[in-house]
């Protein structure tokens, strides 16, 4: 299934303008969009700590925390989300794209 | 994302907070897909030196932007004590210190480069710099490895 095929409500560029709407299934279209697809059990690690951590804290967290505390440390996070991780990770996990500097 | 976009970015100062703005543009580079090199020449190669990295300074006396007159900046502890003050702000913004820094940058795929003729005039070896370091090379050496970048001078 792709984004356009599971009705997902996407801006210009691709990132989900609303995180409550986002499914496993929506993670799984946007990462073959990306060409990451299909997900494995790390790259479902960081996002699922991605979701948990924007969720309690209403901001889509820094690439550093990600890599300090979703137990994924920067040289993987950079394997596994190659070319760009920041906004791969939030597409997958169905946030806007990040507008932090770190 | 254009994936031949290419970033090479000069460092030559020293001073704490000019070590930032390299580093952060580095990093965004590196996370948005953007190759990125980092060369440090003269007093930027106080960022890559061991025993210079974690002591960095921001120094008020000569800088229009402390907003203070110049002999209030040159008394006994205004250095330290405007250095203290921009640790504390980075660290809110969750930016990491300096070396933490190089090693995240370093870990995301970006070129860290000492300059040859710098390293000379100072007298540092390999063994001076920080892990980090991929190499020591010459100006045309890094033009060569900067070939269709886009370039900064800070």
């Amino acid at each position: 299934m792709t984004t356009k095929e599971l009705n997902v409500a996407v801006d210009a560029e691709g990132f989900m303008t609303d995180p409550s709407q986002w499914t496993p299934e929506i993670a799984e279209a946007m990462a073959a969009e990306e060409g990451i697809a299909p997900l494995n059990e790390k790259q479902w690690q960081v996002i699922n700590w991605v979701r948990q951590e924007a969720a309690s804290t209403g901001e889509f967290p820094s690439l550093r925390s990600i890599s300090k505390r979703s137990g994924v440390d920067t040289k993987e996070i950079y394997e596994l989300f190659p070319k760009g991780p920041a906004k791969k990770i939030a597409r997958c996990a169905g946030y806007q794209k990040p507008k932090g500097c770190i | 994302m254009s994936e031949e976009r290419k970033l090479a970015i000069i460092c030559s100062k020293g001073s704490l907070d000019m070590a930032y703005p390299g580093l952060v543009l580095a990093n965004a580079a590196r996370m948005m897909g953007i190759e990125a090199d980092l060369f440090f020449t003269f007093w930027g190669m106080d960022i890559i030196t061991k025993d210079k990295v974690d002591h960095l300074k921001v120094v008020p006396v000569g800088n229009p932007a402390m907003h203070m007159p110049q002999f209030v900046g040159g008394l006994p502890g205004m250095t330290d004590m405007a250095t203290t003050m921009m640790k504390k702000e980075i660290e809110k913004l969750d930016m990491p210190p300096v070396h933490e820094f190089l090693e995240m940058i370093h870990d995301a795929g970006c070129g860290i480069y000492a300059c040859r003729m710098a390293a000379d005039m100072m007298h540092l070896e390999r063994e001076n710099l920080v892990d980090e370091v991929d190499d020591i090379i010459g100006a045309m050496e890094f033009l060569e490895r900067a070939e269709g970048a886009q370039l900064l001078f800070i």
